[in-house]
C-alpha cells in the first residue's frame, strides 16, 4: 500500500526514543495516523507541529497497519502564531477538536479544505468567528448539523434569536421568549443570511457561539471520548472568556 | 555472576535512552571485563547518586543538596527567574554561563496527548516565587513548540497578578545558520523578531 497526499498535521505522539506517530487530516484520506521513523529528532521536530501542512506519502504492507509517513513541510504555520497566545490556542484547539471529533480514515475533502482555509484565515480580525463556523461545519460533516434556517416553534424566517440545546434547531425572538434561558443564544455569524438574525446581538458573541458548538460537540462528538472535551479547546474557550472580561472591565 | 544476573543487568541497561540490547550487552561485557576499573566504582556511584541525589524544592533542580548550588549562591542575581521545561535545561543554560540569575523547573510542558495539565507541573511554586519582592523578571524559556510556547503563555498569564516582568527567548536564526538551510518556521519566526542594526 502507498498513497500521497496533502495533509495538516493535528499532533505527533513520540513512540519510542526516535520516532513519532503523528496524526494529519489529509485532503482525500480523512484522519490517517503513521509512524514516522526518526520524527523525535530535534531536525524533525519543527516539521510535526500542530497545524503545519504537509506533503505526506503513506507506505504500508497492508491497508489496516499503522503504516510508516515521510512527510515534507509544505506550509509552516504552528511557527507563525507561536508569540499569539490566542491565536496559537485557536490553532491548537481546531487541530485537535478535529482529532477527537474525526473518525479515523474516512475521507472529509471539505473539512480539510474549511479547516485550511480557516488556517488561512489566522491572520484576519475574524478569525474568532471563522473557528465558529469551521465547529459547526465540523457537527454538520459528521451528520450533526444545526438547522439554522427557520424557527422550530413558528417556522418563521427571520429574527432568529436562539438554538434549541435538544433539536439543534433555531428558534426565532418572539418563538422562544417564554424559553430564552433554556436556549442557546445564536450569534447573527453562524447564519448564511445574517439579516434573519435577531437585533439583540451582543458583544459575547464569539463565547455564545463557543458555548453553542461546544455543547453538540460535547453531546455528539465527544461524549463516547473518556477524555472528553479536548483541553486544548478547554483553553481557547477560556481565553475568550478571560478577553471578553478585560474588554469590559476597559470598557471597550 | 549467574547468566540471570547478566540478563538482568542487559535488561536494565536496555532501558537507558540511546541503549538497546545490543548495546547493553556490550557495555555488560566492558563492564564485566574491567570489574575493578569500571564496574564495581560504578555500581558505588550509581548506590551513592541513588542515596544523595534530591530535587530541590526551591526550584526543582537536581543535586545532592537541597537547596541545590545555584538557589543557595548569594552571587546569583534573585531578581531573575529562567523558567525551564527539564533539569536538561537547566544544565544547558549553565554550559553557556551566560545567565547568572536562577532557575525554576517546571517539569515538563502541557501536553493533552500525554495526559500532562497544569496540576502536573511545578507551576505553584513558580507563582509563589515571582510573588517575592525580591523578584523582578521571570524568563520564560520553554521550547519553540506548539505545546512549549502554550506552556509559556499560561505561565504568562497565571504570573500577570505577580508585577514582574515576563520575557520569553528569541525565535530564529542559530549561530552558524545558513539561511538556505533553515526551514520555513525558522526562517518567518526570524523575520517577525528582526531588530534595528
Amino acid at each position: 500500500m502507498n498513497w500521497t497526499d496533502e495533509g495538516i498535521v493535528l499532533s505527533a505522539r513520540k513512540h519510542g526514543e526516535h520516532s513519532v506517530i503523528v496524526n494529519l487530516l489529509t485532503a482525500e484520506h480523512g484522519r490517517h495516523a503513521g509512524l514516522v521513523r526518526g520524527g523525535a529528532g530535534k531536525r524533525a521536530q519543527g516539521l510535526y507541529q500542530a497545524g503545519n501542512g504537509v506533503r505526506a506519502t503513506w507506505r504500508a504492507r497492508l491497508e489496516d497497519h499503522l503504516g510508516n509517513y515521510t512527510c515534507e513541510l509544505t506550509r509552516a504555520v504552528a511557527a507563525e502564531w507561536l508569540d499569539d497566545p490566542l491565536r496559537l490556542a485557536g490553532l491548537s484547539a481546531a487541530c485537535a477538536v478535529a482529532e477527537a471529533a474525526l473518525p479515523e480514515r474516512e475521507p472529509h475533502p471539505g473539512l480539510y479544505r474549511r479547516l485550511i482555509a480557516f488556517i488561512d484565515g489566522l491572520g484576519d480580525a475574524d478569525w474568532l468567528e471563522a473557528y465558529v463556523r469551521w465547529e459547526r461545519d465540523l457537527l454538520t460533516d459528521m451528520g450533526f448539523g444545526l438547522d439554522l434556517s427557520a424557527c422550530a416553534a413558528t417556522g418563521a424566517l427571520e429574527e432568529l434569536a436562539y438554538v434549541s440545546p435538544r433539536s439543534g434547531r433555531a428558534v426565532s425572538l418572539s418563538g422562544g421568549a417564554d424559553y430564552r434561558d433554556k436556549l442557546f443564544a445564536l450569534p447573527a455569524f453562524l447564519l448564511d443570511d445574517p439579516a434573519a438574525a435577531a437585533s439583540n446581538e451582543s458583544g459575547t458573541a464569539i463565547a455564545d457561539g463557543l458555548r453553542l458548538t461546544g455543547h453538540f460537540l460535547e453531546q455528539y462528538a465527544f461524549g463516547h471520548h473518556r477524555s472528553g472535551v479536548p483541553p486544548a479547546r478547554t483553553r481557547l474557550v477560556a481565553r475568550v472568556k478571560a478577553m471578553h472580561t478585560a474588554h469590559t472591565i476597559s470598557g471597550g | 555472576m549467574a547468566t540471570t544476573d547478566i540478563d538482568r543487568l542487559i535488561q536494565l541497561l536496555a532501558k537507558l535512552p540511546g541503549l538497546g540490547p545490543r548495546s547493553a550487552r556490550r557495555a555488560v561485557l566492558h563492564l564485566i571485563k574491567n570489574k575493578e576499573a569500571l564496574m564495581i566504582p560504578l555500581s558505588r556511584a550509581l548506590d551513592l547518586a541513588a542515596e544523595n541525589i534530591r530535587t530541590c524544592a526551591v526550584c526543582g533542580n537536581l543535586d545532592v543538596v537541597d537547596p541545590c548550588p545555584i538557589c543557595a549562591d548569594p552571587r546569583r542575581d534573585g531578581s531573575v527567574i529562567c523558567v525551564v521545561e527539564e533539569v536538561a535545561d537547566l544544565w544547558a543554560m549553565e554550559r553557556t554561563a551566560a545567565f547568572r540569575g536562577r532557575y525554576h523547573v517546571l517539569g515538563g510542558v502541557l501536553s493533552p496527548l500525554d495526559g500532562v495539565g497544569p496540576e502536573d507541573l511545578n507551576i505553584d511554586g513558580l507563582v509563589a516565587r515571582a510573588g517575592q519582592d525580591e523578584v523582578k523578571e521571570v524568563i520564560l524559556a520553554t521550547a519553540a513548540t506548539v505545546d512549549g510556547q502554550t506552556t509559556a503563555h499560561y505561565v504568562s498569564d497565571r504570573l500577570g497578578d505577580c508585577g514582574v516582568k515576563i520575557s520569553a527567548l528569541a525565535h530564529g536564526i542559530p549561530v552558524g545558520g545558513e539561511l538556505d538551510y533553515l526551514d520555513d518556521g525558522t526562517l518567518s519566526a526570524a523575520l517577525k523578531a528582526r531588530r534595528s542594526i
